[in-house]
């Protein structure tokens, strides 16, 4: 009786086994085929039935993709917005998460209600149109302000950062206090070294969010200089004429594999902090 | 700054509240502003029309078919990729060898933008080249061009979006799963509860606050965020069946400088952010003990 048991288990682990291995290669398929198309002869492309894999490795597409649109300025224009809407969302929501989790104070509900709003009103879609009047105005149309300044802050930030700060025990701010330590003292040597996972987590949830950006760039940038790497892949398709899938799908090589790279880098800490930012904030 | 001073915690909220009163708050402000306002013919002045821009919008059997294609398109995209995701994360938490290596593969398309979503998905359906063309050729015999033809390119943004979706649902059943006190799934297995039981009668109801918070936020996805698949895959084609509410607002405001009604647009998709907020406190409040 006992084998039978532990012969059906065995069966059912390698069920699941296989199972699992058609479902990553099922769900990873369209990263690989695109790989294996980017390194494809023009020729190779249009064979019938699809071949899998390339001849050999056909560089050549990925410099067609950089000359016909300018990707390398435009990852460089990605990195650098990405960056900073990332440095300035961990800024703003950290000193918010401080305010919530550690002072009491008056109209504390009340702001928290005005920031758990704006969960509801992404500006990067729905007010695109007065966004990009106000943007007008300023004089911020084909900048980096107008890519960067407006997503500066967010509620998830701060919720996440404030979730993760009543984490810390009461006793470390007492102690700071008794110290003499002030706010800001604790706030810097002690909170924020205690939060560094949590802070890395939120810096790479943050960076793909912003590298990932698509209908505010299409719209607020004209000058192909200014434009991202995701506005590039369209730019691409549309230059493209020929619809030589071997050279658009370098160019979508080059814009989604620092995102992918960073993400199989480092996931168990994306994870753990996508999570407490859902299921707590 | 000290412990005592009043000031510290308004400072420290200062510079979230700049932003988000700038830069979401204005432009919301703005938006109801421009809802009650036409561009004149030649586009110098604006004159105030009162409620004509919404007048216009739902006396137009258009926007009706937008805003059903908006709500066809979510619901089943959620629908499915939470039932997928759900089936899958049992999977994922059994510990058998290679766990951290599948999930690190099945994960990958978070981090992979909605435009590439669209791009690579472009690329398998695309006639003649299309590996995943190629496939439903030989088994089922459809052999079209799918991101002009309906219902095809419908279904075809709609396998991107699912695509794209999963691995954040994924994310969220694994950590419930993980989260289940073992006790409890061992005392259904002595009432004799199988497999498929035990995961619908069982798991599924106490995973409930996730599916919630999961539909809520794969809701607001297809909503808003799906514009990138959408443009890259049909520009809102074929006739208009691919058209969700978020595309027709972008035409109308930078295709159209239809700007007053692209204005009311966002007014009607306020509305329905609303009623989803509303909902969502409402279970939250609800949901609490659960947690």
């Amino acid at each position: 009786m006992a084998s039978s048991i532990s012969k059906k288990r065995r069966t059912n682990l390698i069920l699941s086994e296989i199972t699992l291995i058609v479902i990553s290669l099922i769900i990873m398929a369209p990263v690989l085929l695109a790989l294996s198309m980017s390194f494809m002869k023009p020729t190779e492309v249009y064979t019938f039935p699809p071949k899998l894999f390339p001849s050999s490795f056909h560089w050549q597409n990925y410099k067609e993709a950089l000359q016909l649109v300018d990707l390398g300025r435009m990852l460089l224009n990605s990195a650098i917005v990405a960056f900073f809407i990332t440095f300035g969302k961990l800024v703003t929501g950290t000193l918010a998460g401080y305010a919530f989790a550690n002072f009491q104070f008056k109209g504390k509900n009340i702001s928290f209600m005005i920031l758990f709003i704006t969960l509801f009103l992404p500006a990067e879609t729905v007010m695109i149109l007065p966004l990009f009047l106000i943007m007008k105005q300023f004089g911020w149309i084909n900048t980096y302000y107008a890519l960067i300044i407006p997503f500066t802050a967010s509620a998830t930030n701060a919720f996440l950062m404030r979730q993760h700060f009543m984490t810390i025990p009461k006793e470390l701010s007492d102690a700071a206090k008794i110290d003499g330590a002030t706010s800001m003292q604790y706030f810097w040597k002690i909170l924020l070294p205690l939060s560094k996972s949590m802070l890395g987590g939120a810096a790479l949830i943050n960076f793909v969010y912003s590298w990932n950006l698509y209908l505010w760039p299409l719209i607020v940038t004209m000058d192909d200089k200014m434009k991202t790497v995701q506005i590039g892949v369209k730019m691409l398709i549309d230059a493209e004429a020929s619809n030589n899938w071997g050279t658009i799908m370098a160019g979508t090589m080059i814009a989604l594999v620092p995102t992918l790279i960073i993400f199989f880098a480092i996931q168990n800490l994306f994870v753990k902090s996508l999570v407490s930012s859902g299921l707590k904030g | 700054m000290s412990w005592k001073s009043k000031l510290t915690p308004y400072l420290l909220l200062i510079p979230t509240f700049i932003v988000i009163i700038i830069f979401i708050y204005w432009p919301a402000a703005y938006s109801f502003k421009l809802s009650f306002y036409q561009e004149s013919f030649f586009g110098n002045r604006s004159i105030f029309v009162g409620l004509d821009n919404f007048k216009d919008l739902f006396t137009d059997t258009e926007y009706y078919r937008v805003i059903l294609t908006s709500f066809i398109y979510s619901f089943s995209s959620v629908f499915l990729t939470i039932f997928i995701a759900f089936l899958i994360s049992q999977l994922l938490v059994q510990n058998i060898p290679g766990t951290r290596l599948f999930r690190l593969f099945i994960f990958a398309p978070y981090a992979i933008s909605p435009a590439i979503a669209g791009t690579l998905w472009s690329f398998l359906l695309t006639p003649t080249v299309g590996y995943l063309n190629y496939v439903f050729m030989e088994l089922f015999g459809i052999n079209t061009d799918w991101l002009t033809t309906t219902p095809y390119a419908f279904i075809a943004v709609m396998l991107a979006t699912i695509w794209k979706m999963l691995p954040f649902d994924l994310i969220f059943y694994i950590a419930g799963l993980q989260s289940i006190p073992d006790s409890l799934l061992e005392s259904s297995m002595i009432d004799g509860a199988n497999l498929w039981q035990r995961m619908w009668k069982i798991k599924f109801p106490l995973l409930s606050p996730i599916t919630f918070y999961l539909f809520i936020m794969n809701f607001t996805t297809t909503m808003f965020a799906s514009f990138g698949i959408i443009d890259i895959m049909t520009k809102g084609g074929p006739l208009g069946t691919t058209t969700t509410m978020i595309y027709k607002l972008y035409l109308d405001a930078f295709a159209f400088q239809n700007n007053g009604s692209a204005a009311a647009q966002s007014i009607v998709m306020f509305a329905i952010m609303g009623v989803i907020t509303f909902i969502y406190f409402h279970n939250v409040e609800k949901s609490v003990h659960y947690q």
